[in-house]
C-alpha cells in the first residue's frame, strides 16, 4: 500500500493517470473520476482536460444548464433514440425468428426467399403493432373510451414503476444501490394493505393513513438496510437482494395468519381493502387509471424538489458523489446513507400502496409483481433523475400494458418486453457501441470509448465508506 | 465488490492492542442466552432419532437417539460458558479465539436441529438424507459462486451468476434434447454461460460499464430471453424441446455404500462430481499457479500486474469467460439432474445466494463450497422438517440462508476483505 | 546500456503533456530529471517504461530504436522503474511480488517461488536491504516496500533504473540510505534515472541534470551549479526563495492541544500524547515525514477521527467528541492534504463547492430549501476574489487545474470568521503562480490574528510559512522549534531525535548536506 499522496504530473486531476490502485482513497478518486466523466454532460463526452479547459473557448462542453436544445444536439438524447430503436429492431428478429409462420417459409428459403422475409415482417410488425394499440392508442376502437384506454392502461402501471424507479434513483443519487425495491414494495404494500382491510375510517381519512402505512412500511425495510450499511459498512447491494427474499418470505407468513388471511380462505390472499381506502378513479370508472398516478406525480416533483434545490439533497448528493469530503465538510455520511434509503424505501411503499390501493385492491405475496426489478432498469434508463426516470416509468408502462394487449391478440409472450428493456439499459450504458453500430461519428477525443459510465451510480462507494 | 472492506491502514499493526471490540463478545451472549430459553428451557421432553443409514443399505448402521433436554441443556450450557470466556477475552484486551467461534456455531447447529426436530410431529429425521440432500442442493450453489470467485478474484463484480445458471439451465435442456445426449447438453451448458459471460465482460471490460449495472441488466435480460423462448418454442413442442435425458448417478462401487458419506462423495452425477474437482482445482490454481498470481494480481492492483508486463484486461476478460464455463455447468445441474426439463426463471435466485456464499466464504473457493454447503443445507432442512411438521413456520426456515448471509455480510461474523480493485475497471492512460 | 529519446512527444486530447523532449542517459551515470510538479516528469517516464505510447519520437537502446508495446518490452531491453506509488499488491509476499508477470513454474503451469526466494536473498545481501522474502507487503514500512520494488528491477536484470520521486516517503535517514544505495548501484555500472523536485537531492547525487518545465526540456545543468539558478530554471524566472512576511505578533493563545491520542482501527497510537498551543496571529507548522500522524492530528481537530483521548480547547470550548459540523461553526476553517478526495466533490459545480460545508446555514438555506440565487451570487464573488479560472461557476469543480481546486477550497475556507484555520499541504501540486498566492493569503490570515496551523512535509514551505515549527515523528511530538531553525535540526527531529538533543547536535557538527 502506497500511503504517500497522488501528485498528478497532469494538471487535470491526473486525469491522465487515472489507474486503478488498490487504495481505499485511490478507489474513491477512481469513483470520482469516473462519476466526473458521467458528470451531467453525461455520455462520457470528457469535459475538456483542464489546462485546455481554462482556455477554450466556452461552449466546448455543455454546461449542466445549457439550453435543451443544446444538450439534444450533443447527441444524447440520440443514443437513447437509437437505443431503443436498436432493442425493438432486435426483439424485432427474435419475434420473427421463433414465429412458426416464418419457420414454415424458411424451410423453403431458397426458392422463394421473400415469404419468410414477409412472414418474419409480418410476426414481429404485427406483434409491435399490438403493442402500440395495447399502450397509447386503439386506432381502431369505436368510441373515444376505447380509443384512449389504452394510454390511461398506460399511466397506470407506470405509476408504481415511477414511484419505485424514484427510490431507485435517489438512492443512486446518495451513492446507494437499491437492488431492494421488490421488497420495500412488498413491506410497504403490507402496511398499507393491512391498514386499509383492519382499520374502518371515514372517506379521506383512511386513504391518507394507508398511504402513510405504506411509505413508513417501505421506509422501515430499506431504512434498517441504510442503517446496517452505515454501521457496518456491508454492502448494499447483497443487503437489499437479501432483504427481497427475507420480505417475501415475510408476506407469506403473514399471510398464513389470521391478521392477514380472508376469513374462510386457506390460501395466503388477505381480505379486500375498504372502499375508503382504495384510490378514487381518475377519470371515472370506465378507466382503471386511479390518483395514485397524480401521487405519482407530486412525487416526481418533490423528488426533484428534494435533491435540486433542498439542504438534503444536497448532503445526499454530496455523499454520493464524494463521501470522504461530504464528511469533511461536516455531513454526517452514515446519516446520509440511512436517510437516502429510508426516503427510497418511502417510495417504493407508494409504489406499495398503488399496487393494492390502486389495481390489486388485496395483499398477495406477488402483489409486487416484477416492479421492483423494473424499476432499476427505469431508474437507469432515466439516467437517475426524476423526470428522466418519470418518463422512463411511462415508457416501460407502455411497454408492459401493450405487453398484455400483444399477448393476447398475436400471442407473442410478454417475455419480450424484458428483453427489449434490458436491452435498452445496457446499449444506454455504452454510447460507443450504439455509435459504433449506427457509424456515428465519435464526438470529442478518441477516449470517449474509454469514458465511464453514463449513469451517476454509486460503482464501489463501499470501499471508499 | 467490496463488502464490509476495512480501510487499508496505512500504518503496520506492530505489537499493539486493538481497539476493542465487543461485537463478537455481545453476540455471543445473547445467541447463548436465546438458546437456553428456547433449546434448554423449551425443549421437548421426547427423544429425538437420527437415522443414519436406511435397512436396505450393504452396511447398516443403528441410529443416534438422543434425548431432547438432555442435549438442549448440554449445549446451551456449553454455549453459555464459551460466551462468558469471550466476554473474559474482550475484557483482558484480547480477541476472542477463532475456535471459539468455531466450536460455539457447532453447538448452536446442534441444539437447534435437536431442538426442531424434537418438536416436530415424527421426532425422526434421515441425517443422512438430510446430508446428502444438502450437497444436492448446493450443486449449483457451489458452481455459482466459484464462478463468483474466478470474476471477483480478477476484479470484475459478476451480479450476472443468476443469470449464468439460467442460461446454462436452458441450453442444456434444449440441446440434451435435440441431441437425446444429456452430455451435450452439459457442453450446450457451459457454451451458454460463456456467452452471458461473453456480454458481462464486453460491457463492464471493453466499455467500462458499472458491473453491478451490467449484471443486475444481465439477470433481466436471461430471465426474458429464456420466458420468451420457454413460450415461443419449448411448450409448443416440448417433446422435441424440452424433454432432456437425465445424467445417469454413477456409483462408486463399495465406496458408494459407505454409510452417510458414501451417497455424497461417491454416488453422484457427472455434475456432481465436476464439483469437487472444480473447487479442488481453482483452489490449487489460485493459490499455486502462475495463473493464480496473476489473477489475484490482476485483481487486489491492477496497475501493479501491468506494470510488470501482465495484460490486465485480457486477464480479466479470459477469467470472466471461464467463470461463465463453471456457472454454466452449475445451470445444467437444473435441468439434467434436479428435474428433466426447463422452467420458467427455475433458478430462483440461486444465483443471488451463490454470490452471498461467495462473500461468506470469504473469495476463497473452499469458503464458498463449505458457506454453499450451509445455504444448501438450510434450503434442505426447511424442505425436510415441513415434511416432519415443525413448530416453526415453514417461511422461516427459508428466510435462514438469506439472514445468515445478512448477517455475514454485516461482519457480524467476522470481516471480511474483498479483493482491492474488485469492481473497478482498469483503464489504461 | 545506453538509452536516447529523441523528439518524445506525448498528448493527452489537447494537453500537450511531453513536447518534443530529447534525453542521453549514458552508462553507469546518475541522470537526474529535474521539475516542478506537473512539469511532465513522470508522463515521460512512464513513456519511457512502455506504459503509455508516445505521440511522437523514438527511444534507442545502445544506439538502436526500439518500440515498447507495454512494461514487458521495456523491461526486457533493461529498463526498470521504482514507482512514485509502489507498484505492489499489499496482500502479497515479497516473493509473490517479485515473481510476478517473471515466474518460475514446475510442471502444469505451478508456481515455483524457491528460486525467487534465493535471488531475493542474494540482492538483499548484496546491497544490504535486509528483506524478507516471506514477509507480507502491507506490514512492511515504507522504506522496504521502496527496496522490495527495486530488487523487482534488479531481478529482471534491469540496466538502466528510474526512481520517480523515490524520497518524497522517506525521512532524511532513509533518504541518505537510499542515495548511498544509488552509489552503490551506479558502482556496479547500472545507469540510473532520478526524477525529483528537490534540489538538494539532485545536486547530491546527480552526473547530468536535465531541468523540464512544462512538457519541454529547458536546459541541462551542472550539479555544481547554484541552487538559484536551478530554482529560476525550474520554474521558469527569478524566484525569490523565501516570502516576504513580517514577524509575527503572536496575541493571547487560544487554541491548546493537551495529551491528544489517536488510535487507529487497529489499535496503533498514530497520535500519541501530544499537546501544543498555538497563539492568535501566529503560525504553527508541523513538520515530518509523510505518515507520522499529521493527518490524524488534524482530522482529529475536525472531528473526522474515532478513538480520540486528551483535549482540543479552542477559545475554551472543547472539541473532543464534537461532531464536524460543530468543529466548522465553532470557526475552524480546513484545507485538507487531499483536495481532490476530502476538499471537493468533483462532480459537484465550483458555486456548490465553495457552499460545500456552509449549504445550511444563511443566506444560502432558509429551512430546508435553499437559495439558488445566493449561491450564485457568492460565486461570482469568489471566483473574482481568488482569480479562479474557471469556464463558469457552473463547472464541475473536477475540470479545474489543481491550484485552482486550492483556491477553491482556500477561498471557501476563508468565507467565513475563523477563529482556526488548518491547512495540509496547502500547496502540494499547485503551480508556483498559485503558491505564492496561497501563501500570501495564509500570512494575510495570520496578520488578521487568527491561529494557523500549517501541515507540510516540504521543508521548504515549512521554513517559508512558520513562525513556530512542531515535528512530528511516530505520532510522537519531538519539540517545537523557532520558525528561523535550520535545516539539520529539523531533519534530526524528523528522524526522532528530540528538539534539545537536535539543536546540540546539530551545533556540534556544523554544515551537513541534507
Amino acid at each position: 500500500m502506497t500511503p504517500q499522496e497522488e501528485k498528478p504530473e497532469i494538471p487535470a486531476h491526473g486525469r491522465g493517470e487515472n489507474l486503478t490502485r488498490g487504495n481505499a482513497k485511490d478507489a474513491a478518486r477512481q469513483d470520482e473520476v469516473r462519476l466526473e466523466n458521467a458528470a451531467e454532460t453525461a455520455d462520457g463526452e470528457l469535459p475538456p482536460p483542464a489546462a485546455a479547459a481554462t482556455t477554450a473557448a466556452p461552449g466546448t462542453g455543455p454546461a449542466p444548464e445549457a439550453p435543451l436544445l443544446q444538450r439534444i444536439m450533443t447527441g444524447n438524447a440520440l443514443v437513447a433514440v437509437l437505443s431503443v430503436v436498436l432493442s425493438l429492431i432486435l426483439g424485432g428478429l427474435l419475434i420473427a425468428v421463433t414465429d412458426p409462420e416464418v419457420a414454415r417459409a424458411s424451410s423453403y428459403f431458397f426458392s422463394r426467399p421473400q415469404d419468410t422475409l414477409g412472414a418474419a415482417w409480418s410476426a414481429a410488425s404485427s406483434a409491435y403493432i399490438a403493442l402500440f394499440q395495447g399502450s397509447v392508442i386503439n386506432v381502431g376502437g369505436g368510441s373515444f373510451t376505447r380509443v384512449i384506454y389504452p394510454l390511461t392502461q398506460t399511466l397506470t402501471v407506470a405509476t408504481p414503476l415511477i414511484c419505485a424507479g424514484l427510490g431507485v434513483a435517489l438512492a443512486f443519487r446518495a451513492g446507494l444501490f437499491n437492488i431492494g425495491a421488490q421488497g420495500q414494495i412488498l413491506i410497504g404494500a403490507t402496511f398499507a394493505a393491512w391498514v386499509g382491510f383492519t382499520l374502518h375510517l371515514p372517506a379521506g381519512l383512511h386513504l391518507l393513513l394507508v398511504i402513510l402505512a405504506g411509505m413508513v412500511g417501505g421506509a422501515i425495510w430499506a431504512g434498517l438496510v441504510g442503517v446496517l450499511k452505515a454501521r457496518t459498512g456491508a454492502h448494499e447491494v447483497i443487503l437489499t437482494i437479501m432483504f427481497n427474499y427475507i420480505a417475501t418470505n415475510l408476506v407469506l407468513y403473514f399471510l398464513s395468519t389470521p391478521a392477514f388471511q380472508r376469513p374462510g380462505s386457506t390460501n395466503p390472499i388477505s381480505p379486500q381493502l375498504d372502499a375508503t381506502a382504495i384510490y378514487p378513479p381518475l377519470l371515472g370508472s370506465a378507466f382503471r387509471l386511479h390518483w395514485g398516478f397524480v401521487v405519482a406525480v407530486v412525487a416526481t416533483v418533490f423528488v426533484w424538489w428534494l435533491l435540486n434545490r433542498s439542504t438534503v439533497g444536497f448532503e445526499l448528493r454530496a455523499v454520493g458523489a464524494n463521501p470522504s469530503a461530504a464528511r469533511t465538510a461536516g455531513v454526517s455520511v452514515s446519516k446520509g446513507y440511512i436517510l437516502a434509503m429510508a426516503i427510497a424505501g418511502a417510495l417504493a411503499g407508494l409504489a406499495g400502496v398503488a399496487q393494492v390501493s390502486g389495481t390489486e385492491k388485496v395483499l398477495t405475496s406477488g402483489v409486487a409483481a416484477s416492479f421492483g426489478f423494473d424499476a432499476i432498469t427505469v431508474a437507469l434508463l432515466g439516467r437517475s433523475s426524476p423526470w428522466g426516470t418519470f418518463a422512463a416509468g411511462i415508457l416501460f408502462g407502455a411497454f408492459r400494458a401493450g405487453g398484455v394487449t400483444m399477448q393476447a391478440s398475436t400471442g407473442t409472450s410478454i417475455d419480450i418486453v424484458l428483453v427489449v428493456q434490458s436491452l435498452i439499459v445496457l446499449f444506454i450504458a455504452a454510447p460507443p457501441l450504439i455509435r459504433a453500430v449506427f457509424r456515428l461519428p465519435a464526438p470529442g477525443a478518441a477516449r470517449t470509448a474509454k469514458a465511464g459510465p453514463t449513469t451517476p451510480t454509486p460503482a464501489s462507494t463501499g470501499a471508499a465508506a | 465488490m467490496s463488502t464490509a472492506t476495512e480501510a487499508p491502514a496505512s500504518v503496520s499493526t506492530a505489537g499493539t492492542t486493538g481497539v476493542r471490540s465487543w461485537r463478537n463478545a455481545i453476540i455471543l451472549s445473547v445467541v447463548a442466552l436465546f438458546s437456553l430459553l428456547v433449546f434448554a428451557l423449551g425443549a421437548p421432553g421426547n427423544d429425538v432419532t437420527f437415522r443414519l443409514s436406511e435397512q436396505s443399505d450393504r452396511f447398516v448402521l443403528p441410529p443416534i437417539v438422543v434425548s431432547a433436554p438432555v442435549i438442549g441443556w448440554v449445549a446451551a450450557l456449553a454455549m453459555v460458558a464459551l460466551a462468558v470466556l469471550a466476554v473474559l477475552h474482550t475484557r483482558s484486551g484480547r480477541k476472542v479465539p477463532r475456535w471459539v467461534l468455531a466450536v460455539f456455531a457447532l453447538l448452536f447447529l446442534i441444539a437447534f436441529l435437536t431442538w426442531v426436530v424434537g418438536s416436530a410431529r415424527t421426532p425422526n429425521v434421515a441425517l443422512y438424507g438430510l446430508l446428502a440432500g444438502s450437497v444436492t442442493l448446493a450443486v449449483p450453489l457451489i458452481f455459482g459462486s466459484l464462478s463468483g470467485v474466478l470474476c471477483e478474484r480478477s476484479g470484475v463484480v459478476n451480479i450476472a451468476i443468476e443469470g449464468q445458471l439460467l442460461f446454462g439451465a436452458f441450453a442444456a435442456a434444449v440441446a440434451a434434447s435435440l441431441s437425446g445426449s444429456a452430455i451435450v447438453g452439459l457442453v450446450a451448458a457451459a457454451v451458454a454461460g460463456v456467452l452471458v459471460s461473453l456480454v458481462l465482460a464486453i460491457f463492464s471490460i471493453r466499455y467500462v460499464v458499472n458491473q453491478v449495472i451490467v449484471g443486475v441488466v444481465l439477470n433481466v435480460l436471461v430471465s426474458g430471453l429464456t420466458g420468451f423462448l420457454f413460450s415461443a418454442v419449448l411448450t409448443e413442442d416440448s417433446e422435441r424441446w424440452n424433454s432432456p435425458p437425465r445424467l445417469p448417478v454413477i456409483e462408486i462401487p463399495l465406496l458408494a455404500d459407505i454409510p452417510v458419506i458414501g451417497p455424497i462423495l461417491f454416488a453422484q452425477t457427472i455434475v456432481g462430481y465436476l464439483m469437487y474437482v472444480a473447487v479442488a482445482v481453482i483452489y490449487v490454481a489460485l493459490y499455486h499457479s502462475r495463473w493464480g498470481l496473476r489473477t489475484r494480481a490482476v485483481g487486489e492492483h491492477p496497475k501493479a500486474a501491468d506494470t510488470l508486463g501482465v495484460n490486465v484486461n485480457r486477464m480479466r476478460f479470459m477469467n470472466v469467460l471461464l467463470a461463465g464455463v463453471v456457472a454454466g455447468i452449475g445451470g445444467s445441474f437444473f435441468t439434467l439432474v434436479a428435474v428433466s426439463g426447463f422452467g420458467r426463471d427455475m433458478t430462483a435466485g440461486q444465483g443471488y445466494i451463490a454470490l452471498a456464499a461467495l462473500i461468506f466464504g470469504r473469495w476463497n473457493p473452499i469458503g464458498a463450497f463449505f458457506a454453499a454447503l450451509l445455504f444448501g443445507f438450510a434450503t434442505n432442512l426447511s424442505n425436510v422438517l415441513s415434511l416432519l411438521g415443525t413448530p416453526v413456520p415453514d417461511q422461516f426456515l427459508r428466510m435462514l440462508p438469506y439472514v445468515v448471509t445478512v448477517f455475514a455480510v454485516a461482519g457480524l461474523v467476522g470481516r471480511s476483505r474483498a479483493p482491492g480493485a474488485s469492481g473497478i475497471p482498469y483503464i489504461k492512460g | 546500456m545506453k538509452l536516447e529519446l529523441i523528439g518524445i512527444t506525448k498528448r493527452f486530447g489537447s494537453l500537450v503533456a511531453n513536447d518534443s523532449i530529447d534525453l542521453v542517459v549514458e552508462p553507469g551515470q546518475v541522470h537526474s530529471l529535474l521539475g516542478e510538479n506537473g512539469a511532465g516528469k513522470s508522463t515521460l517516464m512512464n513513456v519511457l517504461y512502455g506504459l503509455y505510447d508516445p505521440s511522437e519520437g523514438e527511444i534507442l537502446v545502445n544506439d538502436k530504436p526500439v518500440t515498447f508495446k507495454g512494461p514487458g518490452d521495456a523491461m526486457a531491453s533493461g529498463i526498470g522503474m521504482v514507482h512514485q506509488h509502489f507498484m505492489l499488491v499489499p496482500v502479497f509476499t515479497v516473493a509473490e511480488n517479485v515473481a510476478l508477470g517473471n515466474e518460475a513454474t514446475k510442471a502444469g503451469g505451478m508456481l515455483d517461488l524457491q528460486e525467487t526466494r534465493t535471488r531475493i536473498r542474494q540482492i538483499s545481501d548484496q546491497y544490504g536491504f535486509d528483506v524478507d522474502p516471506d514477509a507480507v507487503v502491507e506490514d512492511l514500512p515504507v522504506g522496504v516496500q521502496q527496496r522490495v520494488e527495486i530488487i523487482k528491477a534488479l531481478v529482471r536484470d534491469a540496466e538502466v533504473l528510474i526512481l520517480d520521486e523515490p524520497t518524497a516517503v522517506l525521512t532524511p535517514k532513509e533518504t541518505d540510505e537510499l542515495l548511498g544505495i544509488m552509489a552503490q548501484l551506479k558502482a556496479d555500472g547500472k545507469s540510473i534515472v532520478f526524477i525529483s523536485h528537490k534540489l538538494r537531492e539532485v545536486k547530491a547525487v546527480s552526473d547530468v541534470i536535465t531541468v523540464i518545465r512544462r512538457g519541454k526540456v529547458v536546459g541541462t545543468a551542472d550539479p555544481d551549479a547554484p541552487t538559484t539558478e536551478l530554482a529560476s530554471l525550474m520554474v521558469g524566472r527569478s524566484v525569490s526563495l523565501t516570502l516576504d512576511k513580517q514577524p509575527a505578533t503572536p496575541g493571547a493563545v487560544t487554541f491548546s492541544v493537551r495529551d491528544l491520542t489517536v488510535q487507529a482501527a487497529n489499535g496503533q497510537r498514530v497520535v500519541d500524547g501530544l499537546s501544543f498551543d498555538v497563539a492568535e496571529g501566529e503560525i504553527l507548522a508541523i513538520a515530518g515525514v509523510q505518515g507520522n500522524g499529521q493527518t490524524e492530528l488534524t482530522e482529529a481537530i475536525m472531528g473526522l477521527q474515532d478513538h480520540v483521548t486528551g483535549s482540543i480547547s479552542l477559545g475554551g470550548d472543547e472539541l473532543v467528541g464534537r461532531r464536524v459540523k460543530d468543529v466548522i461553526r465553532a470557526g475552524v476553517g480546513f484545507v485538507p492534504e487531499d483536495r481532490s478526495v476530502e476538499g471537493l466533490v468533483g462532480t459537484f459545480s465550483v458555486a456548490e463547492n465553495l457552499i460545500l460545508n456552509r449549504y445550511d446555514g444563511a443566506p444560502f438555506a432558509k429551512g430546508l430549501s435553499m437559495s439558488q440565487a445566493a449561491i450564485a451570487r457568492n460565486a461570482d464573488e469568489k471566483i473574482a476574489e481568488y482569480d479562479v479560472r474557471t469556464q463558469s461557476a457552473s463547472a464541475p469543480a473536477g475540470t479545474l487545474s489543481g491550484g485552482n481546486q486550492q483556491k477553491v477550497v482556500m477561498a471557501r475556507e476563508f468565507s467565513r470568521p475563523l477563529k482556526l484555520f488548518i491547512a495540509s499541504q496547502p500547496t502540494r501540486g499547485v503551480d508556483v503562480g498559485s503558491i505564492e498566492f496561497l501563501h500570501r493569503r495564509i500570512v494575510a490570515e495570520r496578520d488578521s490574528g487568527t491561529p494557523v496551523i500549517i501541515v507540510s512535509t516540504e521543508l521548504d514551505e515549512v521554513l517559508e510559512l512558520a513562525d513556530r515549527i512542531a515535528v512530528l515523528y511516530r505520532g510522537r511530538l519531538m519539540g517545537i522549534v523557532p520558525g528561523t531553525v535550520s535545516r539539520d535540526v529539523l531533519g534530526l527531529m524528523m528522524a526522532g531525535m528530540s528538539g534539545d538533543e537536535a539543536l546540540a547536535q546539530a551545533h556540534d557538527v556544523q554544515g551537513g548536506d541534507l
